[in-house]
Protein backbone atom coordinates (compact mmCIF):
# COMPACT_ATOMS: atom_id res chain seq x y z
CA UNK A 1 0.00 0.00 0.00
CA UNK A 2 1.09 3.30 -0.89
CA UNK A 3 2.10 6.02 1.62
CA UNK A 4 1.02 9.78 1.88
CA UNK A 5 3.31 12.22 2.54
CA UNK A 6 2.61 12.57 6.09
CA UNK A 7 3.23 8.90 6.65
CA UNK A 8 6.40 9.09 4.91
CA UNK A 9 7.72 11.81 6.84
CA UNK A 10 6.69 10.02 10.05
CA UNK A 11 8.31 6.32 8.73
CA UNK A 12 11.98 8.17 7.84
CA UNK A 13 11.50 9.60 11.53
CA UNK A 14 11.09 6.59 13.38
CA UNK A 15 13.50 4.71 11.42
CA UNK A 16 10.68 1.93 9.95
CA UNK A 17 9.86 1.29 6.21
CA UNK A 18 5.86 1.71 6.25
CA UNK A 19 3.30 3.41 8.96
CA UNK A 20 -0.44 3.77 8.72
CA UNK A 21 -3.22 5.82 9.68
CA UNK A 22 -3.63 4.90 13.80
CA UNK A 23 -0.41 3.47 13.97
CA UNK A 24 2.08 5.24 17.00
CA UNK A 25 5.72 5.52 16.67
CA UNK A 26 8.31 6.77 18.45
CA UNK A 27 9.80 9.69 16.14
CA UNK A 28 12.90 11.53 16.43
CA UNK A 29 12.77 15.03 15.92
CA UNK A 30 14.77 17.83 13.41
CA UNK A 31 13.79 20.85 15.55
CA UNK A 32 11.94 22.27 17.86
CA UNK A 33 10.46 25.64 18.37
CA UNK A 34 9.69 27.59 21.41
CA UNK A 35 8.75 31.15 21.79
CA UNK A 36 7.39 33.84 24.24
CA UNK A 37 4.23 32.51 24.68
CA UNK A 38 5.31 29.61 26.69
CA UNK A 39 9.20 29.18 27.05
CA UNK A 40 9.24 30.41 30.69
CA UNK A 41 6.90 27.36 31.60
CA UNK A 42 9.19 24.80 30.01
CA UNK A 43 12.35 26.19 31.63
CA UNK A 44 10.42 26.33 34.97
CA UNK A 45 9.80 22.55 34.42
CA UNK A 46 13.04 21.87 33.10
CA UNK A 47 14.71 23.33 36.61
CA UNK A 48 12.69 20.85 38.35
CA UNK A 49 13.86 18.01 36.50
CA UNK A 50 16.48 15.63 38.64
CA UNK A 51 18.69 15.30 35.83
CA UNK A 52 18.27 17.90 33.70
CA UNK A 53 19.54 17.86 30.09
CA UNK A 54 19.07 18.56 26.39
CA UNK A 55 19.53 15.80 24.02
CA UNK A 56 20.66 18.16 20.63
CA UNK A 57 20.71 21.80 21.36
CA UNK A 58 21.23 22.61 17.46
CA UNK A 59 17.54 21.68 17.31
CA UNK A 60 16.29 24.49 19.55
CA UNK A 61 15.68 27.60 18.33
CA UNK A 62 14.00 29.91 20.51
CA UNK A 63 11.86 33.10 19.38
CA UNK A 64 11.00 36.06 21.26
CA UNK A 65 8.07 37.34 19.18
CA UNK A 66 4.69 37.55 21.34
CA UNK A 67 5.67 40.24 23.51
CA UNK A 68 8.21 42.82 21.55
CA UNK A 69 8.91 45.10 22.90
CA UNK A 70 7.88 43.31 26.36
CA UNK A 71 4.97 45.67 28.20
CA UNK A 72 5.47 44.75 31.74
CA UNK A 73 7.62 43.94 34.14
CA UNK A 74 6.23 40.42 34.10
CA UNK A 75 6.57 39.94 30.44
CA UNK A 76 10.90 41.69 31.01
CA UNK A 77 10.85 38.65 33.40
CA UNK A 78 9.50 35.76 31.80
CA UNK A 79 12.09 36.94 28.89
CA UNK A 80 15.15 37.50 31.06
CA UNK A 81 14.19 33.81 31.96
CA UNK A 82 14.52 32.51 28.42
CA UNK A 83 17.54 35.10 27.29
CA UNK A 84 19.57 33.86 30.41
CA UNK A 85 18.64 30.15 29.98
CA UNK A 86 19.50 30.34 25.79
CA UNK A 87 23.00 32.11 26.58
CA UNK A 88 23.71 29.36 28.98
CA UNK A 89 22.74 26.76 26.74
CA UNK A 90 23.76 28.14 23.81
CA UNK A 91 20.41 28.01 22.35
CA UNK A 92 19.97 29.60 18.90
CA UNK A 93 17.54 32.51 19.71
CA UNK A 94 15.81 35.65 18.11
CA UNK A 95 14.37 38.62 19.60
CA UNK A 96 12.89 41.10 17.62
CA UNK A 97 13.79 39.32 14.33
CA UNK A 98 9.92 38.36 13.86
CA UNK A 99 6.95 36.12 14.25
CA UNK A 100 8.60 33.12 14.97
CA UNK A 101 7.08 31.28 12.04
CA UNK A 102 8.11 33.74 9.58
CA UNK A 103 11.44 33.81 11.56
CA UNK A 104 11.77 29.69 10.94
CA UNK A 105 10.62 29.57 7.51
CA UNK A 106 13.52 32.71 6.64
CA UNK A 107 16.32 30.52 8.47
CA UNK A 108 15.45 27.10 9.82
CA UNK A 109 13.03 25.05 7.66
CA UNK A 110 13.23 22.43 5.29
CA UNK A 111 11.42 19.57 2.95
CA UNK A 112 10.49 16.69 4.90
CA UNK A 113 11.43 17.76 8.67
CA UNK A 114 9.61 16.66 11.63
CA UNK A 115 9.46 19.33 13.82
CA UNK A 116 7.48 20.74 16.68
CA UNK A 117 6.41 23.85 18.20
CA UNK A 118 5.51 25.23 21.42
CA UNK A 119 2.59 26.77 19.36
CA UNK A 120 -0.38 26.11 17.52
CA UNK A 121 0.30 27.60 14.07
CA UNK A 122 3.63 25.63 13.45
CA UNK A 123 1.89 23.56 10.87
CA UNK A 124 2.91 26.56 8.69
CA UNK A 125 5.75 24.52 7.64
CA UNK A 126 4.37 22.24 5.65
CA UNK A 127 4.41 25.46 2.84
CA UNK A 128 7.92 23.93 2.09
CA UNK A 129 6.96 20.08 2.73
CA UNK A 130 8.17 19.73 6.58
CA UNK A 131 5.65 18.27 9.25
CA UNK A 132 5.27 21.00 11.56
CA UNK A 133 2.81 20.57 14.57
CA UNK A 134 1.94 22.18 17.71
CA UNK A 135 2.47 21.11 21.15
CA UNK A 136 2.32 21.94 24.71
CA UNK A 137 5.36 22.74 27.11
CA UNK A 138 5.19 19.80 28.29
CA UNK A 139 5.52 17.90 24.93
CA UNK A 140 7.88 20.52 24.12
CA UNK A 141 10.01 19.82 27.36
CA UNK A 142 9.87 16.23 27.01
CA UNK A 143 10.98 16.48 23.31
CA UNK A 144 13.91 18.71 24.26
CA UNK A 145 15.35 16.49 26.76
CA UNK A 146 15.08 12.92 24.82
CA UNK A 147 15.42 14.19 21.05
CA UNK A 148 12.02 12.19 20.42
CA UNK A 149 8.37 12.01 20.95
CA UNK A 150 5.39 9.72 20.08
CA UNK A 151 2.92 10.50 17.45
CA UNK A 152 -0.41 9.13 16.44
CA UNK A 153 -0.03 8.75 12.29
CA UNK A 154 -3.09 10.91 11.25
CA UNK A 155 -4.97 10.25 8.22
CA UNK A 156 -4.55 12.79 5.36
CA UNK A 157 -7.48 14.96 3.76
CA UNK A 158 -5.88 15.31 0.39
CA UNK A 159 -6.69 18.82 -1.23
CA UNK A 160 -6.25 18.62 -5.32
CA UNK A 161 -5.96 22.38 -6.65
CA UNK A 162 -6.70 23.25 -10.04
CA UNK A 163 -6.75 26.71 -12.00
CA UNK A 164 -5.45 29.90 -10.81
CA UNK A 165 -6.99 32.19 -8.30
CA UNK A 166 -8.92 35.37 -9.67
CA UNK A 167 -7.20 38.61 -9.51
CA UNK A 168 -7.57 40.46 -6.22
CA UNK A 169 -8.16 36.87 -4.67
CA UNK A 170 -5.32 35.58 -2.45
CA UNK A 171 -4.50 32.25 -0.52
CA UNK A 172 -5.78 33.78 2.85
CA UNK A 173 -9.32 33.92 1.12
CA UNK A 174 -8.64 30.18 -0.45
CA UNK A 175 -7.96 28.74 2.68
CA UNK A 176 -10.56 30.69 4.90
CA UNK A 177 -12.86 29.08 2.37
CA UNK A 178 -11.58 25.72 2.74
CA UNK A 179 -12.15 26.15 6.66
CA UNK A 180 -15.39 27.21 6.36
CA UNK A 181 -16.05 24.19 4.07
CA UNK A 182 -14.75 21.31 6.32
CA UNK A 183 -15.62 22.89 9.82
CA UNK A 184 -13.46 23.99 12.31
CA UNK A 185 -12.72 20.58 13.58
CA UNK A 186 -13.24 19.76 9.60
CA UNK A 187 -9.70 17.84 9.94
CA UNK A 188 -9.60 16.82 14.01
CA UNK A 189 -6.06 15.04 14.47
CA UNK A 190 -5.73 14.57 10.76
CA UNK A 191 -2.71 16.36 8.09
CA UNK A 192 -4.43 18.46 5.33
CA UNK A 193 -2.39 17.91 1.77
CA UNK A 194 -2.03 19.74 -1.39
CA UNK A 195 -1.45 19.39 -4.79
CA UNK A 196 -2.51 19.52 -8.00
CA UNK A 197 -1.65 22.02 -10.86
CA UNK A 198 -2.67 24.54 -9.28
CA UNK A 199 -0.22 24.30 -6.57
CA UNK A 200 2.10 25.89 -9.40
CA UNK A 201 0.30 29.19 -9.58
CA UNK A 202 0.82 29.76 -5.74
CA UNK A 203 4.02 31.13 -4.51
CA UNK A 204 5.57 30.23 -0.89
CA UNK A 205 3.86 33.10 0.59
CA UNK A 206 0.83 31.80 -0.29
CA UNK A 207 1.66 28.35 0.43
CA UNK A 208 2.64 29.62 3.80
CA UNK A 209 -0.67 31.33 4.39
CA UNK A 210 -2.41 28.30 3.38
CA UNK A 211 -0.68 25.97 5.42
CA UNK A 212 -0.53 28.01 8.57
CA UNK A 213 -4.13 28.41 8.88
CA UNK A 214 -4.91 24.29 8.56
CA UNK A 215 -4.90 24.20 12.37
CA UNK A 216 -8.35 26.49 12.51
CA UNK A 217 -9.91 23.19 10.83
CA UNK A 218 -8.27 21.09 13.84
CA UNK A 219 -5.45 19.67 11.32
CA UNK A 220 -2.05 18.49 13.17
CA UNK A 221 0.16 19.43 10.08
CA UNK A 222 -0.34 20.51 6.99
CA UNK A 223 1.65 19.68 3.93
CA UNK A 224 2.22 20.88 0.15
CA UNK A 225 3.96 19.13 -2.19
CA UNK A 226 7.54 19.53 -2.96
CA UNK A 227 7.79 21.48 -6.30
CA UNK A 228 10.86 23.49 -8.05
CA UNK A 229 8.66 26.65 -6.44
CA UNK A 230 9.98 25.06 -3.17
CA UNK A 231 13.26 24.15 -4.37
CA UNK A 232 13.72 27.44 -5.53
CA UNK A 233 12.92 29.23 -2.22
CA UNK A 234 15.21 26.91 -0.06
CA UNK A 235 17.89 27.28 -3.02
CA UNK A 236 17.67 31.48 -2.72
CA UNK A 237 17.82 31.03 1.98
CA UNK A 238 20.70 28.39 1.27
CA UNK A 239 19.03 25.23 2.24
CA UNK A 240 18.38 21.65 0.59
CA UNK A 241 15.74 19.28 1.19
CA UNK A 242 16.33 16.49 3.95
CA UNK A 243 13.84 14.88 1.86
CA UNK A 244 10.98 15.54 -1.00
CA UNK A 245 7.92 13.02 -0.75
CA UNK A 246 4.94 13.15 -2.52
CA UNK A 247 2.44 10.89 -2.14
CA UNK A 248 2.06 7.52 -3.89
CA UNK A 249 -0.16 6.79 -7.11
CA UNK A 250 -1.92 4.25 -4.61
CA UNK A 251 -2.14 6.13 -1.24
CA UNK A 252 -5.06 6.16 0.76
CA UNK A 253 -6.46 9.24 2.17
CA UNK A 254 -9.94 9.76 3.99
CA UNK A 255 -11.07 12.39 1.42
CA UNK A 256 -9.90 13.85 -1.55
CA UNK A 257 -11.45 17.40 -2.47
CA UNK A 258 -11.07 19.12 -5.55
CA UNK A 259 -10.57 23.33 -5.36
CA UNK A 260 -11.32 24.86 -8.26
CA UNK A 261 -9.13 28.22 -6.97
CA UNK A 262 -10.96 30.27 -10.43
CA UNK A 263 -14.47 30.03 -8.42
CA UNK A 264 -12.71 31.86 -4.87
CA UNK A 265 -14.08 34.96 -4.48
CA UNK A 266 -12.91 37.45 -1.17
CA UNK A 267 -13.91 35.89 2.37
CA UNK A 268 -14.59 37.48 6.00
CA UNK A 269 -14.55 34.90 8.66
CA UNK A 270 -17.59 36.65 11.31
CA UNK A 271 -17.22 36.80 14.55
CA UNK A 272 -16.41 34.68 16.86
CA UNK A 273 -15.54 31.46 14.86
CA UNK A 274 -12.71 31.16 11.86
CA UNK A 275 -15.41 29.00 10.07
CA UNK A 276 -17.88 31.06 10.12
CA UNK A 277 -16.75 32.51 6.58
CA UNK A 278 -19.21 34.54 4.18
CA UNK A 279 -18.78 36.46 0.82
CA UNK A 280 -16.78 39.28 1.99
CA UNK A 281 -19.94 41.63 -0.09
CA UNK A 282 -22.10 40.36 2.78
CA UNK A 283 -20.24 42.37 5.39
CA UNK A 284 -19.73 45.23 3.30
CA UNK A 285 -20.76 48.39 5.58
CA UNK A 286 -19.98 46.87 8.58
CA UNK A 287 -18.49 49.24 10.96
CA UNK A 288 -14.54 49.24 12.07
CA UNK A 289 -12.65 50.60 14.68
CA UNK A 290 -9.36 48.81 14.20
CA UNK A 291 -7.46 47.52 11.05
CA UNK A 292 -4.74 45.00 11.71
CA UNK A 293 -2.19 44.23 8.42
CA UNK A 294 0.02 41.64 9.81
CA UNK A 295 0.93 38.15 11.64
CA UNK A 296 2.48 34.94 11.02
CA UNK A 297 -0.39 34.16 8.40
CA UNK A 298 -0.52 37.56 6.39
CA UNK A 299 2.22 39.62 7.44
CA UNK A 300 4.55 38.94 4.32
CA UNK A 301 6.31 41.26 1.53
CA UNK A 302 3.21 40.11 -0.69
CA UNK A 303 0.75 40.95 1.58
CA UNK A 304 1.98 44.24 2.20
CA UNK A 305 2.38 44.72 -1.41
CA UNK A 306 -1.55 43.86 -1.38
CA UNK A 307 -2.19 46.58 0.87
CA UNK A 308 -0.21 49.31 -0.35
CA UNK A 309 -1.94 48.62 -3.99
CA UNK A 310 -5.05 49.81 -2.39
CA UNK A 311 -4.01 52.32 0.05
CA UNK A 312 -1.63 54.24 -2.42
CA UNK A 313 -2.45 57.75 -2.57
CA UNK A 314 -5.78 57.43 -0.08
CA UNK A 315 -5.91 57.83 3.95
CA UNK A 316 -6.69 55.89 5.77
CA UNK A 317 -10.64 57.19 8.04
CA UNK A 318 -10.30 59.34 10.54
CA UNK A 319 -12.26 57.07 12.83
CA UNK A 320 -10.38 54.34 12.49
CA UNK A 321 -6.76 52.86 13.67
CA UNK A 322 -4.94 50.89 10.89
CA UNK A 323 -1.77 48.77 12.57
CA UNK A 324 0.87 47.74 9.61
CA UNK A 325 3.25 45.49 11.25
CA UNK A 326 5.76 43.15 9.21
CA UNK A 327 5.96 39.60 10.24
CA UNK A 328 9.98 39.68 10.12
CA UNK A 329 12.91 42.80 10.00
CA UNK A 330 13.54 40.96 6.42
CA UNK A 331 10.39 41.62 5.18
CA UNK A 332 10.10 45.41 6.88
CA UNK A 333 13.66 46.35 5.28
CA UNK A 334 12.31 44.64 1.83
CA UNK A 335 9.07 47.28 2.16
CA UNK A 336 11.28 49.96 3.37
CA UNK A 337 13.82 49.81 0.18
CA UNK A 338 10.20 48.97 -1.80
CA UNK A 339 8.66 52.13 -0.48
CA UNK A 340 5.72 50.19 0.71
CA UNK A 341 6.06 51.82 4.54
CA UNK A 342 6.40 55.19 3.31
CA UNK A 343 3.18 54.51 1.47
CA UNK A 344 1.24 53.54 4.09
CA UNK A 345 2.78 56.19 6.90
CA UNK A 346 1.51 58.69 4.54
CA UNK A 347 -1.95 57.11 4.26
CA UNK A 348 -1.78 57.88 8.32
CA UNK A 349 -1.17 53.79 9.10
CA UNK A 350 0.17 53.52 12.45
CA UNK A 351 3.49 50.70 11.21
CA UNK A 352 4.91 48.69 14.22
CA UNK A 353 8.39 46.59 14.72
CA UNK A 354 7.61 43.11 13.24
CA UNK A 355 5.50 40.73 16.46
CA UNK A 356 2.48 38.74 17.12
CA UNK A 357 0.54 42.34 18.05
CA UNK A 358 -2.94 42.02 18.23
CA UNK A 359 -3.49 38.72 16.39
CA UNK A 360 -2.83 37.28 20.10
CA UNK A 361 -4.24 39.83 21.67
CA UNK A 362 -1.45 41.58 23.89
CA UNK A 363 1.19 43.72 23.71
CA UNK A 364 -0.31 45.92 21.38
CA UNK A 365 -3.32 47.72 19.08
CA UNK A 366 -5.62 45.61 21.75
CA UNK A 367 -9.09 46.61 21.54
CA UNK A 368 -12.15 47.80 24.01
CA UNK A 369 -15.93 46.89 25.02
CA UNK A 370 -17.53 46.55 22.08
CA UNK A 371 -14.97 47.87 19.25
CA UNK A 372 -14.69 46.09 16.12
CA UNK A 373 -11.27 44.64 14.64
CA UNK A 374 -11.00 43.64 10.80
CA UNK A 375 -7.91 41.26 10.83
CA UNK A 376 -5.02 39.78 8.62
CA UNK A 377 -4.73 37.92 11.84
CA UNK A 378 -4.91 33.94 12.56
CA UNK A 379 -8.04 34.04 14.88
CA UNK A 380 -11.35 35.95 15.85
CA UNK A 381 -12.21 34.26 19.23
CA UNK A 382 -14.34 36.09 21.68
CA UNK A 383 -12.28 38.19 23.42
CA UNK A 384 -8.96 36.98 21.23
CA UNK A 385 -8.30 40.58 20.51
CA UNK A 386 -8.70 42.54 23.79
CA UNK A 387 -11.87 42.94 25.32
CA UNK A 388 -14.39 40.10 25.94
CA UNK A 389 -17.10 42.19 24.33
CA UNK A 390 -15.40 42.75 21.35
CA UNK A 391 -15.07 41.26 17.91
CA UNK A 392 -12.71 40.27 15.27
CA UNK A 393 -13.48 39.73 11.60
CA UNK A 394 -10.74 38.17 9.39
CA UNK A 395 -10.24 38.94 5.95
CA UNK A 396 -7.09 38.78 3.08
CA UNK A 397 -4.80 41.95 3.48
CA UNK A 398 -6.27 44.16 0.42
CA UNK A 399 -9.77 43.65 2.28
CA UNK A 400 -8.36 44.63 5.92
CA UNK A 401 -6.73 47.77 4.44
CA UNK A 402 -9.93 48.62 1.92
CA UNK A 403 -11.98 48.39 5.17
CA UNK A 404 -9.53 50.94 6.88
CA UNK A 405 -9.84 52.92 4.14
CA UNK A 406 -13.88 53.03 4.28
CA UNK A 407 -14.07 52.99 7.77
CA UNK A 408 -16.37 50.15 7.48
CA UNK A 409 -15.55 46.12 5.95
CA UNK A 410 -15.13 46.76 2.26
CA UNK A 411 -13.63 45.10 -0.65
CA UNK A 412 -10.50 46.67 -2.58
CA UNK A 413 -12.53 46.75 -6.09
CA UNK A 414 -14.52 49.59 -4.20
CA UNK A 415 -11.34 51.84 -3.71
CA UNK B 1 -12.73 -0.48 37.48
CA UNK B 2 -12.70 3.31 39.19
CA UNK B 3 -16.34 4.73 39.40
CA UNK B 4 -16.60 8.45 40.26
CA UNK B 5 -19.87 11.00 40.03
CA UNK B 6 -20.00 14.24 39.97
CA UNK B 7 -21.86 17.44 39.29
CA UNK B 8 -22.13 18.47 35.89
CA UNK B 9 -21.21 21.82 33.96
CA UNK B 10 -22.69 22.47 29.94
CA UNK B 11 -21.02 24.15 27.76
CA UNK B 12 -21.26 24.60 24.14
CA UNK B 13 -19.31 23.63 20.61
CA UNK B 14 -16.08 24.89 20.22
CA UNK B 15 -14.95 26.03 23.81
CA UNK B 16 -11.23 27.59 22.58
CA UNK B 17 -8.22 28.32 24.49
CA UNK B 18 -9.07 31.91 24.66
CA UNK B 19 -12.33 31.34 26.15
CA UNK B 20 -10.82 29.20 28.80
CA UNK B 21 -7.73 31.36 29.64
CA UNK B 22 -7.89 34.99 28.24
CA UNK B 23 -4.49 35.99 26.83
CA UNK B 24 -4.63 39.17 29.65
CA UNK B 25 -4.26 36.90 32.27
CA UNK B 26 -1.49 34.95 30.97
CA UNK B 27 0.61 36.71 32.18
CA UNK B 28 -0.41 36.12 35.76
CA UNK B 29 2.36 34.56 37.97
CA UNK B 30 0.46 31.11 38.60
CA UNK B 31 -2.04 28.59 37.15
CA UNK B 32 -3.70 29.43 40.54
CA UNK B 33 -3.74 33.29 39.94
CA UNK B 34 -5.48 32.67 36.48
CA UNK B 35 -8.20 30.40 37.64
CA UNK B 36 -10.56 32.89 38.52
CA UNK B 37 -10.71 34.18 35.17
CA UNK B 38 -11.71 30.43 33.41
CA UNK B 39 -13.99 30.45 30.82
CA UNK B 40 -14.80 34.32 31.63
CA UNK B 41 -15.65 35.62 28.29
CA UNK B 42 -18.31 33.24 28.09
CA UNK B 43 -19.51 32.74 31.54
CA UNK B 44 -17.56 35.22 33.71
CA UNK B 45 -19.10 33.94 37.17
CA UNK B 46 -18.65 29.72 35.63
CA UNK B 47 -15.01 29.37 37.89
CA UNK B 48 -16.11 30.14 41.25
CA UNK B 49 -19.39 27.97 40.97
CA UNK B 50 -17.12 25.15 40.10
CA UNK B 51 -16.24 22.61 43.02
CA UNK B 52 -13.81 19.62 43.86
CA UNK B 53 -15.54 16.88 41.42
CA UNK B 54 -17.53 19.02 39.23
CA UNK B 55 -17.14 17.59 35.56
CA UNK B 56 -17.92 19.36 32.60
CA UNK B 57 -19.94 18.20 29.46
CA UNK B 58 -19.49 20.04 26.11
CA UNK B 59 -19.83 19.66 22.46
CA UNK B 60 -17.87 19.11 19.77
CA UNK B 61 -13.94 20.70 19.20
CA UNK B 62 -13.37 21.46 22.94
CA UNK B 63 -10.04 23.26 23.57
CA UNK B 64 -9.95 24.16 19.68
CA UNK B 65 -7.07 26.96 18.96
CA UNK B 66 -3.94 28.37 20.82
CA UNK B 67 -1.15 25.11 22.40
CA UNK B 68 -1.61 27.43 25.54
CA UNK B 69 -0.71 24.44 28.31
CA UNK B 70 -2.40 27.04 30.92
CA UNK B 71 -5.48 25.78 29.61
CA UNK B 72 -5.75 21.92 31.06
CA UNK B 73 -3.63 22.99 33.84
CA UNK B 74 -6.50 25.78 35.46
CA UNK B 75 -9.72 23.42 34.37
CA UNK B 76 -7.38 21.30 36.71
CA UNK B 77 -6.81 23.37 39.28
CA UNK B 78 -10.85 24.27 39.52
CA UNK B 79 -10.97 20.31 40.77
CA UNK B 80 -12.91 19.56 37.69
CA UNK B 81 -12.41 15.34 37.92
CA UNK B 82 -12.98 15.09 34.16
CA UNK B 83 -13.99 17.08 30.91
CA UNK B 84 -16.23 14.86 29.22
CA UNK B 85 -17.01 16.44 24.90
CA UNK B 86 -18.24 15.11 21.48
CA UNK B 87 -14.57 15.73 20.48
CA UNK B 88 -11.47 17.15 21.78
CA UNK B 89 -8.90 20.03 19.66
CA UNK B 90 -5.80 17.36 19.18
CA UNK B 91 -3.14 20.20 20.80
CA UNK B 92 -5.52 20.03 23.89
CA UNK B 93 -6.02 16.37 23.81
CA UNK B 94 -2.57 16.16 24.39
CA UNK B 95 -1.69 18.79 26.77
CA UNK B 96 -4.38 17.29 29.22
CA UNK B 97 -3.18 13.72 29.33
CA UNK B 98 0.11 15.71 29.88
CA UNK B 99 -1.03 17.55 32.40
CA UNK B 100 -3.29 14.60 33.92
CA UNK B 101 -6.70 15.93 33.48
CA UNK B 102 -9.00 13.00 32.41
CA UNK B 103 -10.97 13.66 29.04
CA UNK B 104 -13.88 11.49 27.74
CA UNK B 105 -15.49 11.28 24.42
CA UNK B 106 -19.20 10.66 24.25
CA UNK B 107 -21.03 12.20 21.37
CA UNK B 108 -24.94 11.43 22.88
CA UNK B 109 -24.65 12.71 26.72
CA UNK B 110 -24.23 16.33 25.75
CA UNK B 111 -27.49 16.54 24.32
CA UNK B 112 -29.64 15.26 27.20
CA UNK B 113 -28.06 15.90 30.31
CA UNK B 114 -29.15 19.33 32.08
CA UNK B 115 -26.66 21.70 33.82
CA UNK B 116 -26.77 20.70 38.20
CA UNK B 117 -27.39 16.92 37.78
CA UNK B 118 -25.55 14.47 38.54
CA UNK B 119 -23.40 11.48 36.65
CA UNK B 120 -22.02 8.64 37.16
CA UNK B 121 -18.45 7.55 35.32
CA UNK B 122 -17.32 3.99 35.45
CA UNK B 123 -13.73 4.93 33.95
CA UNK B 124 -12.90 3.18 30.27
CA UNK B 125 -16.48 1.50 30.65
CA UNK B 126 -19.14 4.04 30.39
CA UNK B 127 -21.44 7.06 31.86
CA UNK B 128 -25.12 6.68 33.67
CA UNK B 129 -27.24 9.42 33.49
CA UNK B 130 -31.16 9.46 34.67
CA UNK B 131 -31.44 5.65 34.63
CA UNK B 132 -29.43 5.15 31.09
CA UNK B 133 -26.09 4.40 29.97
CA UNK B 134 -23.84 5.75 27.68
CA UNK B 135 -20.62 3.78 26.92
CA UNK B 136 -17.20 4.87 26.38
CA UNK B 137 -13.93 3.93 24.82
CA UNK B 138 -11.32 2.93 26.95
CA UNK B 139 -7.64 5.18 26.80
CA UNK B 140 -4.85 3.04 25.94
CA UNK B 141 -2.99 1.83 28.85
CA UNK B 142 0.04 4.24 28.66
CA UNK B 143 -2.04 7.43 28.71
CA UNK B 144 -3.63 6.34 31.80
CA UNK B 145 -0.63 5.37 33.38
CA UNK B 146 0.09 9.23 32.52
CA UNK B 147 -3.04 10.37 33.85
CA UNK B 148 -3.11 8.25 37.45
CA UNK B 149 0.76 9.97 37.77
CA UNK B 150 -0.75 13.04 37.77
CA UNK B 151 0.98 14.03 33.88
CA UNK B 152 3.88 13.27 31.71
CA UNK B 153 6.80 14.64 33.74
CA UNK B 154 5.41 12.62 37.14
CA UNK B 155 5.05 9.66 34.71
CA UNK B 156 8.28 9.66 33.60
CA UNK B 157 9.89 10.18 37.38
CA UNK B 158 8.07 7.28 38.39
CA UNK B 159 8.92 5.22 35.22
CA UNK B 160 12.79 6.09 36.22
CA UNK B 161 12.83 5.40 40.08
CA UNK B 162 13.00 9.01 40.89
CA UNK B 163 10.22 9.18 43.03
Amino acid sequence: MGMTMAEKIIAAAAGVEEVKPGDIHTVELDRLMSNDGTTHLTIDMYNKLKNPHIADVNKLVWIVDHNVPCDSVKTAASHKKMRDFAREHEITFYEGAGVCHQVMMENHVTSGELIFGADSHTCAYGAVGAFGTGVGCTDYLYAMVTGKSWLLVPETLRFELKGKLPKGVYARDLILTIIGQIGANGANYMAMEFGGEGLKTLNISDRIAICNLCVEAGAKTALMEVDEITRAYLKEHGREPKHAFQSDGDANFAKVYEIDLSAIKPIVAKPHFVDSVVDAKECVGTHIDEAFLGSCNNGRIEDLRAGAEVIKGKKVHPLVRFLVVPASQTVYEQALEEGIIKTFMEAGAIVMNPNCSVCWGSCQGVIGENEVLISTGTRNFKGRAGHKDSFVYLASAATVTASAIKGEIATADMI
Amino acid sequence: MEKFSGKVWVLGDDIDTDIIIPTEYLALETVKDMAPYAFSPLRPELAAQIKQGDIIVAGKNFGCGSSREQAPEIIKALGVKCVIAKSFARIFFRNSINNGLLLIENEKLRDVVSEGDDIAVTLNQAIEYHGETYEIASLPKNLMDIINAGGLVKAMRKLNGLD
